[in-house]
């Protein structure tokens, strides 16, 4: 029970929760066709992204415009593992190396490249998944949080290292898979994912997943650690003048972030099958902002149920308009940063405080009046009896 | 490298230090029109590549334009045509400032995302009035061609008059910020606003007026942009990242370091990408930056005025 209080705030959060999450485990699976459900499973390897952000931005106030570098690296990480999985000598015998992935063959890449190797075992690739982005992201945030440098200077390095990863990959096209990224990928330890069995089991470990994600999230912005990182986003002096590291708090809480980024990540390459740098660079990574933004950047189910109605818009209105797809997109976007900076959730919440309030002052009336009639119905003997 | 020799290398590095001339002035220019609104204001204007893509389709709309109608004037549309680019894009400026931006001066990160916004419509106007394939404005005759001083050299002439144009524009904006009025309020806002507006500045209209300015110097940049490429939807977003990285590089609020940071950047990427094919040039040139920036964040000039 006690665990339960540090998760959620009150009863209302944790009822949004359940529902939710039941929503996601039970309703969806049983409504929509397999299709469409592994659509929504994708959205949510966003929501790891989305998850990340929340404390990130929402709480630590470090608005990080590189997310997608994250996913991207820990979707590499498992794409690596499948690709090597997909190509065994067998398969590949009419290359002229068997054994290596289609696309250095056609770069006449004659064996594997050494950071290659130790992707044929898939507990390094797991554990590679989380400990390349986080390794990553504490190292670039330990060394600028020591600096002070914060807001829009991390703003725009982060943006920076987006498009360097993504140009990166882009260049090289032998060692990583170019623009086209790393494609046909088949099998898990000689399981196929692209069953549609192999779909449902995804799509349910990503939600289990999710659920142990925000469920971690919530633990530590309802913990002392939650309140110094929210101290920090508002008043970053004196929570350094108190005597906390605030670098390393930041440092931290940005590679804990990463490191749900690259689960999101593998996920994301496990259900739909490729990974390129399209979802790395400058655009992805703002996009995953803005799924954030729009669904509410204070809350963890807000921001993932965000990224879920962004991402349907998205689908839904560019299949049926194109081009007015651009425009709602950056209009909603303004509007939500204008007047409505703490996105959906926000605006529910507004909703919830306010029908509280009104309930309270209605119950207050009405003890007021009972109070009254108490009294009058008291007073009324007592003026009787001289 | 080994296979040049030291008088190839030596025409290979001027040929494309002079290449990398037209880059350096776009992307100065860009600097500039940031600077001003990013280091002054602290505005994060990611719709600023969208503006200096609203300054490039003005001039290939005035190169239409004069095409049909006045053909006669084509040798010299293209000195009205970048006065026009200017006040197109501070005009469309002083309307975003108005409508959007100046609700959002005490959240900047939140300016960073409104503009972002704003960008993806901009860009999609383009698309739907331009269409999605690039243009190109027809360039008078004395743009074009190339001055040789001497064999295996060659000079564009086009590279020369946008490095004119970018030191036309530096020195005037310096004169602007330091000599004038405008400038003396602006630079007063920026370092105390509070104050300012107690000794009777209109701090929001140095504002408004410091955004368009910004936004009038990127469309500049656009006008030079289309001497050195043809204009499309996105080629704003393209240079955003760059010109970024030249403002936080050379020092915020730095208007010297803007010049020594643009000059370099450019430099680098075009002479690497002489040596390194593709995109590696831009990759190596880029890393240098973040990692330089890791270890120096306030930038090659820091300004010695505390901002606040």
């Amino acid at each position: 029970m006690i665990f339960l209080r540090t998760l959620f705030k009150n009863r209302g959060e944790m009822i949004s929760f359940i529902v939710f999450f039941a929503l996601l485990l039970v309703v969806l699976p049983i409504v929509l066709p397999i299709f469409r459900l592994n659509l929504v499973g994708k959205y949510l390897s966003f929501g790891f992204v989305a998850i990340g952000l929340v404390l990130l931005w929402g709480r630590c106030g470090i608005l990080s415009l590189g997310q997608g570098v994250f996913f991207g690296l820990g979707g590499y990480c498992m794409a690596m593992f499948l690709k090597l999985e997909a190509s065994d000598p067998k398969s590949t015998a009419i290359q002229s190396t068997p054994g290596i992935p289609d696309f250095m063959d056609w770069n006449q890449l004659t064996h594997l490249p050494w950071f290659w190797e130790p992707f044929k075992s898939l507990p390094f690739a797991l554990m590679a998944v989380m400990v390349v982005p986080g390794v990553i992201a504490f190292i670039i945030g330990w060394a600028m949080f020591r600096r002070r440098v914060g807001g829009v200077y991390f703003a725009i390095i982060t943006q920076a290292i987006a498009l360097i990863l993504s140009l990166g990959i882009d260049g090289n096209q032998g060692y990583t898979g170019g623009r086209n990224g790393i494609t046909d990928l088949k099998t898990l330890w000689g399981w196929d994912i692209r069953t549609t069995s192999g779909q449902y089991t995804l799509y349910f470990l990503c939600v289990l997943l999710l659920i142990v994600a925000a469920l971690a999230a919530k633990y530590i912005i309802n913990t002392r650690f939650g309140r110094v990182l929210v101290a920090i986003r508002d008043r970053e002096d004196r929570v350094r003048f108190s005597g906390y590291d605030v670098a390393m708090c930041r440092a931290f809480i940005f590679a804990f972030a990463a490191v749900m980024s690259g689960v999101g990540g593998a996920l994301f390459v496990l259900q739909v099958g490729f990974m390129s740098p399209s979802l790395v660079g400058i655009i992805p990574s703002i996009e995953m902002v803005i799924f954030t933004a729009v669904g509410g950047r204070l809350s963890v189910v807000g921001a993932i149920a965000g990224c879920l109605i962004v991402n349907f818009g998205k689908t839904a209105f560019s299949e049926a308009y194109p081009q007015a797809w651009l425009y709602l997109m950056g209009g909603t976007f303004i509007a939500v940063v204008m007047f409505f900076p703490n996105g959906l959730a926000g605006i529910l919440e507004d909703n919830a405080t306010l029908k509280a309030k009104a309930l309270k002052l209605f119950a207050k009336l009405k003890e007021l009046k009972a109070s009254r009639a108490a009294k009058s119905s008291v007073e009324a003997p007592i003026e009787e009896t001289p | 490298m080994d296979n040049y020799s030291w008088a190839d290398l030596q025409n290979i590095f001027i040929m494309q230090g002079f290449a990398g001339i037209s880059l350096f002035s776009v992307l100065l220019l860009m600097g500039l029109g940031l600077a001003v609104i990013f280091g002054q204001m602290g505005v994060i204007n990611m719709a600023h590549g969208e503006f200096m893509a609203l300054g490039a389709y003005t001039v290939y709309l005035c190169s239409t334009l004069t095409q049909d109608y006045a053909p006669s004037l084509a040798p010299y549309y293209f000195v009205f045509a970048i006065v026009i680019a200017f006040f197109v894009a501070a005009g469309v400026g002083a309307l975003v400032e108005w409508a959007m931006i100046r609700h959002l001066y005490h959240r900047p990160l939140d300016t960073l995302l409104a503009t972002w916004g704003l960008s993806l419509i901009m860009q999609q106007t383009y698309r739907s009035t331009f269409g999605a394939r690039e243009v190109t404005p027809t360039l008078p005759e004395w743009l074009m061609g190339s001055y040789s001083p001497h064999e295996g050299l060659d000079i564009p002439i086009n590279g020369m008059f946008v490095l004119g144009l970018a030191i036309f524009v530096s020195i005037t904006l310096v004169l602007f910020m330091y000599k004038s009025r405008f400038g003396l309020r602006l630079r007063a806002t920026v370092q105390n606003r509070k104050m300012s507006d107690a000794v009777g500045i209109n701090t929001g209209r140095v504002d408004r007026l410091a955004f368009c300015l910004g936004c009038g110097i990127a469309g500049i940049a656009g006008a030079a942009f289309t001497t050195i490429g043809s204009t499309g939807p996105d080629s704003g977003s393209r240079y955003i990242v760059d010109s970024f990285l030249v403002v936080v590089f050379g020092g915020a609020a730095n208007l010297l370091g803007s010049l020594a940071s643009a000059f370099g950047i450019a430099q680098a990427q075009s002479i690497l990408e002489f040596f390194l094919e593709g995109t590696k040039g831009k990759v190596a040139t880029l890393l240098v930056i973040v990692v330089a920036l890791m270890f120096r964040p306030q930038g090659l000039f820091p300004s010695k005025v505390r901002a606040h």
